[in-house]
């Protein structure tokens, strides 16, 4: 590296910021163009070629997409009980297991840790269309039993994950002071360890939620025929041509996760952020 | 209390979990690479899914791995070059103004990434609605981008975020001495990027990319939503077997190719650990 000879020379002030200004900008431009355009299309009633802007403005495809028959809301509702089915399973199995994976001098604990970690590590649309080939034979597929359990293992990683970094940051003291007062184990952890790290596990599961409410391909090939979440509904419009109701049915899974993005450091705090996955 | 009996408790606990991946990812791993090699009509186990997954779909495979391996490399160059001005950076205004915009995709679903792109993109899209107001292209030459490009851009707008985001958090925690030290000989930012901050957050970087790289091989919503023509990436077609065909053998002998480009990748990683390993730093 250090053979490595990079021209050295400076460039007046003034080039600097100007070169820094357009850097940034390019950079806003290609990050927001594409939103702004879909929150364009959310307004549109006609657009045709070449026209730079819609020729035609209106709320018009919002009360199309909130229709009984367009079965938008319907999706929107099956997501959501999916979603939140996901989250109570999702944290009634992470919870214990990130407590036991909290505890630093666990026997072999990196490798219950990459263990989670698996069903992240691989591409997963070959394991979902197996997942689905199972279910069948089960009778699980076209349930919501089914998709939420395949929803579940897609998050799972990040629920022990987050739950055994806030579990790690609570600390010992606190534990052992209601032990010491005679407090059985079980109950130390529901009244001290629990409430503790109420806001991490918060977190996980605003996590979780996030990642069931956008999931795709276990949706994909578990869910069919009868299980249409809102990104299936979604991808049929934008394959059908529809512009508008594509574009709408983006914005309500948009506006969770940016809500979600603008507010995480709220939740996750730093201490329980930098311990996940240690 | 003694060893066997906690990590008796310990598993105890983690057992519901344990299991669930077990059933529920390890199991189909394992029988997806198993059925691979099944031939469903006699019943015995060949190389005749490799064969006609090749026959069918080398094309594919290639611009698999091309877009996979592309991407990934210009998420590695954007987000070293975000993540090291978010370091670097000597106007604040300026850093605390990245620092907000580059986040934005970092949670918006692959799905709704690959439905902004694909209106967007398009031949009337605002990407070359601009550009002709501009005039940069003239309205006789637009062109759509909903092929491969299409995808290798909305795979860099939805993972930078997180590949920078990993960096610049490694960057934040190095030791800053020896850039104050370079920066006192004179050493220009550009340089102390490469020469210096670079080498020391490499492991950081490795596993952005290759978390990275994961994730864009598993993508199916985005080559199915951006890809207008007939050659696409391996998980649509592993989709299309399935759905169309029932054809489970060549959709598992692809997730094998699948699999063995990630597997590729946690070598390189892997290597990477070793030498970092055996090096006294």
């Amino acid at each position: 590296m250090t053979s490595m000879k990079l021209p050295s020379f400076r460039a007046p002030d003034w080039v600097g910021g100007v070169l820094r200004g357009l850097l940034i900008g390019l950079l806003a431009v290609a990050i927001f163009g594409p939103l702004l355009n879909m929150l364009i299309w959310t307004v549109t009633e006609a657009w045709y070629f070449p026209a730079k802007l819609p020729v035609r403005w209106g709320f018009a495809y919002w009360s199309k997409v909130f229709k009984p028959e367009a079965g938008a809301m319907v999706a929107l509702w099956t997501s959501l009980v999916i979603a939140v089915l996901t989250v109570f399973l999702s944290l009634a199995v992470a919870i214990p297991a990130g407590y036991a994976l909290s505890k630093r001098d666990l026997p072999m604990r990196s490798l219950f840790l990459l263990f989670f970690l698996l069903p992240q590590a691989f591409p997963t649309v070959a394991v979902h269309m197996n997942i689905a080939r199972i279910f069948y034979e089960l009778g699980l597929t076209g349930t919501i039993t089914g998709v939420m359990l395949v929803h579940a293992i897609q998050g799972l990683v990040f629920a022990v994950w987050i739950a055994s970094a806030s579990f790690a940051a609570v600390g010992t003291e606190q534990v052992e002071a209601a032990r010491n007062l005679g407090a059985s184990p079980l109950r130390a952890f529901m009244t001290v360890s629990l409430p503790l790290a109420a806001p991490g596990l918060m977190a996980s599961a605003i996590f979780v939620f996030l990642i069931s409410l956008d999931e795709f391909s276990g949706t994909f090939f578990v869910g069919v025929p009868e299980v249409r979440t809102l990104p299936l509904t979604m991808l049929n419009a934008a394959i059908e041509g529809n512009y508008q109701i594509a574009s709408i049915t983006a914005l309500l899974l948009l506006v969770p996760s940016v809500l979600f993005m603008l507010f995480v450091e709220r939740f996750l705090k730093a201490d329980v952020l930098s311990g996940v996955g240690k | 209390m003694r060893s066997p009996s906690r990590l008796f408790h310990s598993v105890a606990l983690m057992a519901p979990a344990l299991v669930m991946v077990g059933l529920l990812f390890v199991y189909p791993l394992v029988y997806s690479l198993a059925f691979a090699f099944r031939n469903e009509q006699t019943g015995g186990w060949d190389l005749g899914n490799f064969a006609k997954a090749f026959s069918l779909y080398s094309g594919d495979i290639a611009l698999t791995a091309g877009v996979t391996v592309l991407s990934t490399v210009l998420v590695g160059v954007f987000a070293i070059a975000v993540a090291g001005y978010i370091t670097l950076g000597e106007n604040p205004r300026a850093v605390s103004l990245l620092r907000w915009i580059y986040r934005w995709p970092l949670f918006i679903p692959f799905v709704v990434a690959a439905q902004l792109m694909r209106t967007f993109l398009a031949k009337n899209g605002m990407l070359n609605n601009a550009l002709m107001s501009l005039g940069v292209v003239d309205p006789m030459h637009a062109i759509s981008l909903l092929d491969w490009r299409g995808v290798v851009i909305t795979f860099v707008w939805k993972q930078l975020p997180f590949a920078a985001l990993l960096i610049s958090g490694a960057m934040a925690s190095m030791d800053r001495s020896m850039i104050e030290s370079a920066r006192g000989l004179g050493a220009g930012r550009f340089r102390i990027l490469l020469e210096i901050v670079v080498p020391q957050v490499r492991s950081s970087i490795f596993v952005a990319l290759i978390l990275s790289f994961v994730t864009m091989l598993s993508a199916l919503s985005v080559p199915m939503m951006i890809i207008a023509g007939s050659s696409t990436m391996i998980t649509v077609d592993m989709a299309w077997r399935v759905n169309s065909y029932g054809d489970y053998g060549v959709a598992n002998a692809l997730g094998f190719v699948s699999f063995a480009m990630s597997g590729v990748a946690a070598w390189f990683y892997l290597r990477q650990g070793i030498r970092e390993g055996g090096k006294p730093s």
